[in-house]
């Protein structure tokens, strides 16, 4: 009777010691996985002041499209290491910049130059030249990037990541 | 030649082991009960030309979709798998959705086959987790929009918005790493998870017994349906193959030849433009399996936004998983549970609906280029002329149909001048409304004078 009591507890200490092991040896391995799964959002976003051209490039009053490259992208990003912003000159040295997607869920607005309108194709979420909301669902204005005049009178924008440009809650 | 076929049998144990299986006794089926092993057809379809395409596929930004030209345009007979792929994608969501109407309808998610309905539940979500995947992988403006989009929407889950964009992002922007994560999870992850779940599924089919078709009146006890199962399955129980599976093979082969002849006669989707993050000239629609989900957010109020987006898919999501304990005795028959027609019969025509005006889109501006018809411009005095092309050149016409062109966005003024005054629409213009902008900052007087009176024209 002795000798069975024993002998399962040693079974039952052989299946748990092999069970345990296992589980172990599978959090050890998945340590580096995931780790390596959630680098890319462990890593800081880079923001990098960028070149859009010189200020005489841009009339004032007009409302231009401006391309530049993302801060972020790897080497094999093809179209998507690039982004824009929405490049409005209102005075000598007055610019403002303003994010491609619209606040509701993220699609690009559309300026229209004789509506004096930012449209977006989704919803129908409208916002006026600067930027705030005119209409539609999106709740809050047009994402605001930094910019300034940087040396020999070039226009420079500060990148932001398109996380934040589609979520400021 | 027999002796080997002898050898084989008894080293597999086909004769021993997987005879007994394909001919284990099935109660007498009707059509309805072949919609399952459709599926797995489709999703075997979906395996073998999945793979195929992944043999010249790039899953990287800079080639993506250069490589799926190759696939459409230039490899012998790729738009005929490519088209297959898609339409067989179509089938697979398709089928899926009712092999659980027909189970939810005859009440076969029931004790005892509470998992197979959970596993079924899982099989669901990651059918259509496939479908948004695959959609992205074509790369084009749609894609890479569906992914904002997809993302702006995670962003409204509270607490871990931000680090869910991150997840579908693979990192702060949509960029080289974005593709390769949505490539590795439609290619290698949820197909491994899919063919898990299916030999869970199916395993449960085989201990449980395929469920008897519903009798009104007979209900599930679960003290005594195991033995009623058993004497019935003895009494007048078939073998299921080749009783039953004849009409499994005729079904799938008929589901077979529809998407193989639309893959012949239609083809794949057309690939569009390459997705290009610059460009604003995109008006993002998804694939039709989640059309009806993006026509519904379009319609609900956007005070309710922030809760649907998320509340929404989480609350189906609980009411699949909470179903067989809700209802886990009882009638069985669709007769007995009126319900459950009313359920299946509103989620049906909901979603053909949502799908039918997400088409349309009429709450999307169009933003082409547009211009009135002749007739419309035809016979005006020189004010009313001038006001036309101010409709034109402020963007009216984006949002305002007359006479058959123009968005669908806002009213159509095709015969505004019988509803409203010169002084309604002079205010209504010049303040707007909660989806107008308010045009009085911008307008000049006189423009806004022209535009009124080429409006009153209309009647």
């Amino acid at each position: 009777m002795a000798e069975e009591e024993l002998s399962v507890s040693r079974r039952r200490f052989l299946g748990r010691i092999s069970l345990a092991l296992s589980g172990l040896a599978a959090a050890v391995v998945s340590v580096p996985i995931v780790a390596y799964l959630l680098s890319p959002l462990l890593q800081p976003p880079p923001e990098e002041w960028r070149d859009l051209g010189l200020v005489d490039n841009f009339k004032i009053g007009e409302t231009v499209e401006v391309a530049f490259d993302e801060p972020s992208s790897l080497p094999w990003a093809g179209q998507t290491s690039r982004t824009a912003v929405w490049l409005r000159r209102t005075g000598e040295t007055d610019f403002t910049a303003y994010g491609l997607n619209c606040t509701h869920l993220g699609c690009p607005v559309n300026w229209r130059e004789g509506a004096e309108l930012f449209l977006c194709p989704c919803h129908g979420g409208v916002y006026y030249a600067d930027g705030s909301v005119a209409g539609g669902p999106p709740p809050r204005p047009l994402v605001r990037y930094s910019v300034r005049i940087g040396d020999s009178h070039r226009v420079q924008v500060l990148t932001r990541p398109l996380q934040q440009t589609i979520a400021q809650g | 030649m027999k002796t080997v076929i002898n050898w084989l049998d008894d080293r597999l144990g086909l004769s021993a082991n997987l005879k007994p299986i394909i001919e284990h006794p099935v109660p007498p089926t009707g059509w309805d009960y072949t919609i399952g092993s459709a599926t797995l057809i489709a999703f075997t379809v979906q395996v073998v030309t999945g793979v195929a395409l992944a043999f010249t596929y790039v899953p990287t930004p800079d080639h993506a979709y250069e490589s799926l030209e190759f696939i459409t345009n230039g490899a012998i007979l790729g738009n005929i798998v490519r088209g297959i792929h898609f339409w067989g994608a179509s089938a697979m969501v398709l089928l899926v959705s009712m092999h659980a109407a027909q189970v939810f309808l005859i009440g076969a998610f029931k004790f005892p086959r509470e998992v197979n309905w959970l596993s079924g539940t899982m099989l669901l979500v990651f059918t259509f987790g496939m479908a948004f995947t695959g959609q992205l992988l074509r790369w084009n403006q749609d894609a890479y929009w569906a992914v904002v989009v997809g993302a702006a929407q995670a962003a409204r889950a509270p607490l871990i918005g931000d680090w869910l964009t991150g997840v579908l992002f693979a990192g702060r922007s949509v960029g080289g790493a974005t593709l390769t994560r949505f490539y590795a999870t439609h290619v290698f992850m949820i197909p491994a998870i899919i063919f898990g779940l299916l030999g869970v599924h199916l395993y449960l089919v085989l201990r449980h017994g395929v469920s008897e078709p519903p009798t009104p009146g007979v209900v599930v006890d679960p003290k005594t349906y195991r033995r009623q199962y058993e004497e019935l399955v003895h009494k007048i129980g078939v073998p299921f193959w080749p009783d039953a599976g004849w009409k499994d093979v005729v079904f799938a082969l008929a589901v077979g030849s529809i998407v193989l002849a639309l893959a012949i006669w239609l083809g794949p989707p057309e690939l569009g433009n390459k997705a290009d993050p610059t460009v604003v000239q995109a008006y993002p629609r998804p694939d039709w399996y989640f059309l009806w989900y993006f026509a519904l957010l379009a319609l609900i109020p956007p005070s309710v936004e922030d809760i649907f987006i998320i509340g929404f898919p989480l609350l189906l999501g609980l009411l699949f998983v909470s179903l067989p304990f809700l209802a886990p005795y009882g009638e069985r028959s669709p007769r007995r549970r009126p319900w459950a027609i009313g359920i299946v019969v509103f989620s049906g025509v909901s979603i053909a609906a949502l799908v039918n005006v997400g088409s349309n889109a009429p709450w999307s501006p169009d933003l082409g280029n547009l211009t009135l018809p002749a007739q419309v411009k035809q016979g005006l005095s020189p004010t009313s002329a001038h006001g036309a092309t101010v409709f034109e050149q402020r963007g009216c016409i984006n949002c305002h149909r007359i006479a058959g062109v123009g968005g669908q966005r806002g009213p159509d003024l095709t015969t505004v001048g019988r509803r409203l005054s010169t002084d309604e629409l002079t205010w209504r213009i010049l303040t707007g409304g909660r989806n107008m902008p308010a045009y009085g900052a911008t307008m000049t007087p006189q423009d806004t004078a022209a535009l009124v009176e080429f409006l009153v024209s209309r009647s």
